[in-house]
């Protein structure tokens, strides 16, 4: 059985097919890309998999270690061990990011059945993680993602990321918005996290990032199908080719 | 008269008993209704001068002549309120007034202990004094010893007109008068306690003083009536918080604050509020009328009004600054949290009289379930106000599509000199962001806790540091069921 198993699934927003049909299987220590033209449908099964409204899945089926997924709440599939680095990280007004960080650690270890952390072990704990990530600790003092530029906005997704130490990890173009000593800094930080039990999804544009987290896998999404999956040197061929060659695939 | 005379009788026949309260507290109750020998009675059961029993007996006459005129401008709506239909007294069984912690009720401990008041002494070094009221009779003092040392008069206002006639007399009534509004008059005729803080010349009161006010006993009003005043120079921060166990019948509540701020003083008063908001369908509830202001009396004196209100039924409540004082500031920092069928019609006005007076109104109403929730602000400038500053910002946040949220703030401004500038917000939380914190793990409620204390920072931040933690577990809790 694998981590995460999507069968034909088929996914509409506000009446209109999104994905038509997709077929994924990843497990447990696996790290998948995705790339695709813009509207393909990368955000979309991003979205479905962490269960955001208004993404209705009229056929096909998704499972976590064989448990429905989509029967669960989207809190609950969080705490299950599913994360998403979102595109476009949302704000949170007037609430710190420590203060949210801590929030969200603590819902978990509660689902564990862990106790609260004591506060001096958590702060250790974040400024720790900052620091491999090269984020400024005043920033756990300000409001979450609230004039964060773009790319701070991402190093706190993947520091949210390394905090939780998620099962499965989707990543939506967390390198979009980053500098290229920032590019490497993060993929180190998703790089530390790898291991035999953690499975990643990287949604990305470009090639490049695939040199610093090397994917075991590559899927070609396009018009919400995969068309074509292999592995790392497809990406290559694509960043050289780009997606002309599917034009037809997607026309059918 | 005779039913009257029976009360007092059997009320002193039970107080023999030192320790007759070793299951439920007994209440000793005035019988039901108001008249003037309710008055009479309570004034002689708080063992009155002479002078207060005719304060109130003032009061009292010319509210028989107004009984039927509440106030109705208050975007409330609620049932007729049948003012015979109430105690007006109610106080703990316990026999001779406690000399010091060990002797209070041991049940009265348990309950306090539950609601989380420190009150023994080994708590001391959290710095918080309590002046506890149990429904209208103040049973325990804390640190009393040991503020009286500095000259700082921290009581009961019964107490306080039994000792500091003087004081009292010089200053009740001049901020709030018996003759003020409906539910001022009712309460200058029947208050039975309330807090009294005196803080002498130059001193920085260097413990936050505390009441907490509990309503327990059924059908009871509470009519407490607080006075501080800051002499020349001082400070003092003054928090009260409110809680009333759950019934089925509305209460009322009506309250009134005066504080006195001469020159160079401070005064910051927090207010948590939670009493019982009723049930999910509006049954039961307190009704919270309450009339509080404060009279920035001396030059470059400070007044600061922190509230969050979460609870009540009804809430008619605009905690006031009159700036007398040349450069004297007045704040107002409010989060009013009305869920289910709860209705708030909150603010404050502030009446800038003196010269370069400034004043800051930071607003916050959030509204959830069938709710409503009204700010209503008045910032008036008189002519003599020179310079006069103010800034207002109301900021409303709607859950849910069956509530409601109302601006209402008047300016009046009557010197071309002064500025006024006025913000205001509504918006909803946003299911982006929902979505965001419960893919990190959130529930739902946790999440609506968090992005509303979020909203409600500003206002939060000025609550003294142990009662901002609290405010903001009740900010989660009075939201509990806004989300599906
Ligand atoms: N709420 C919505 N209403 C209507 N259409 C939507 C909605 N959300 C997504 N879509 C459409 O679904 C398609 C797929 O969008 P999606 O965001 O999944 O693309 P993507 O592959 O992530 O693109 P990009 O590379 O630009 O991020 C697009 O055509 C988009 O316009
Ligand atoms: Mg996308």
């Amino acid at each position: 059985m694998a981590l995460i198993e999507i069968s034909n699934l088929h996914v509409s927003v506000e009446g209109k097919e999104i994905l038509k049909g997709i077929d994924l299987f990843i497990n447990a220590g696996e790290v998948h890309a995705i790339m695709g033209p813009n509207g393909s449908g990368k955000s979309t099964l991003s979205y479905v998999l962490s269960g955001r409204e208004g993404y209705e899945v009229t056929q096909g089926s998704i499972s976590l270690s064989g448990e429905d997924l989509l029967a669960m709440e989207p809190d609950a599939r969080a705490r299950a061990g599913i994360f998403l680095a979102f595109q476009y990280p949302l704000e949170i007004p007037g609430v710190a990011t420590s203060t949210f960080l801590k929030t969200a650690l603590n819902a978990k270890r509660r689902a564990q059945g862990l106790d609260e952390i004591d506060a001096m072990e958590f702060l250790n704990l974040v400024k720790g993680k900052m620091k491999e990530l090269e984020i400024s600790t005043d920033m756990i003092k300000r409001p979450l993602n609230v004039g964060f530029s773009g790319g701070e906005k991402k190093r706190a997704e993947v520091l949210q990321m390394s905090l939780l130490e998620p099962q499965f990890a989707i990543l939506d173009e967390t390198d979009s918005g980053l500098d290229i000593d920032a590019l490497k800094v993060v993929s180190d930080g998703v790089n530390a996290l790898r291991g035999p039990e953690r499975s990643f999804l990287v949604i990305t544009h470009y090639q490049r990032l695939l040199n610093y987290i090397v994917p075991d896998f590559v899927h070609v999404l396009v018009g919400g199908r995969i068309v074509e999956s292999g592995g790392k040197e497809l990406a290559e061929m694509l960043e050289a080719e780009g997606y002309a060659r599917f034009e037809n695939t997607k026309a059918a | 008269m005779a039913a009257t005379q029976q009360t007092i009788a059997a009320v002193q026949e039970t107080e023999k008993y030192k320790y007759g309260w070793q299951t439920e507290i007994e209440s000793d109750l005035a019988p039901k209704g108001l008249s003037e020998d309710i008055v009479r009675f309570i004034s002689a059961k708080k063992e009155d001068p002479e002078w207060m029993l005719e304060w109130r007996l003032k009061a009292y006459k010319m509210w028989l002549t107004q009984a039927d005129q509440e106030p109705s401008w208050a975007k409330l709506d609620f049932p007729k309120i049948d003012y015979q239909d109430a105690y007006y007294y109610a106080a703990p069984k316990l026999g001779d007034a406690p000399e010091s912690l060990d002797e209070v009720d041991p049940k009265l401990r348990e309950t306090y202990d539950k609601l989380g008041i420190p009150l023994l002494e080994q708590e001391m070094l959290a710095g918080v004094a309590v002046d506890a009221v149990f429904d209208s009779v103040s049973v325990a003092t804390t640190y009393k010893k040991k503020l009286n040392e500095m000259g700082v008069i921290f009581c009961s206002i019964s107490e306080a007109i039994k000792e500091h006639p003087d004081l009292v007399k010089k200053y009740m009534g001049t901020v709030v008068p018996y003759s003020d509004n409906f539910f001022a008059t009712l309460n200058s005729a029947v208050f039975t306690d309330g807090s009294f803080v005196y803080i002498p010349k130059g001193l920085r009161c260097p413990m936050e003083l505390s009441t907490y006010f509990r309503i327990n006993e059924k059908n009871t009003g509470q009519f407490e009536r607080t006075l501080i005043i800051a002499d020349e120079g001082s400070h003092v921060s003054y928090l009260e918080g409110c809680t009333a166990p759950q019934r089925d019948e509305n209460q009322l509540h009506a309250a009134v604050v005066e504080l006195i701020a001469l020159d160079d003083a401070e005064i910051k008063y927090s207010t948590v509020q939670n009493w019982y908001p009723g049930d999910e369908n509006g049954k039961g509830g307190i009704y919270n009328f309450v009339t509080k202001r404060a009279a920035c009396r001396g030059k470059n004196s400070k007044v600061t009004w922190t509230q969050v209100e979460t609870g009540s039924a009804i809430t008619w409540k605009y905690p006031s600054c009159i700036l007398q004082g040349d450069n004297s500031v007045g704040e107002f920092y409010s989060v009013a949290i009305t869920n289910n069928h709860q209705q708030a019609d909150t603010g404050t006005k502030m009446i800038h009289l003196g010269k370069n007076t400034r004043s800051k109104i930071i607003a916050k109403g959030i509204s959830a379930g069938q709710s409503n929730s009204t700010y209503r602000g008045l910032v008036r400038i008189q002519p003599k106000a020179d310079g006069a500053r103010n800034f207002t910002q109301c900021d409303s946040l709607l859950i849910g599509n069956k509530c409601g949220a109302h601006t209402v703030p008047y300016i009046e401004s009557r010197n071309p000199t002064a500025l006024t500038e006025h913000e205001a917000t509504t918006s909803k939380i946003s299911d982006d962001q929902m979505f965001y914190c419960q893919q990190r793990g959130m529930n739902p409620e946790e999440a609506v806790s968090l992005i509303v204390n979020g909203f409600c920072k500003e206002v939060l931040q000025t609550l003294p540091m142990e009662f901002a933690v609290e405010a903001q577990k009740l900010v989660g809790i009075s939201l509990e069921g806004s989300v599906g």
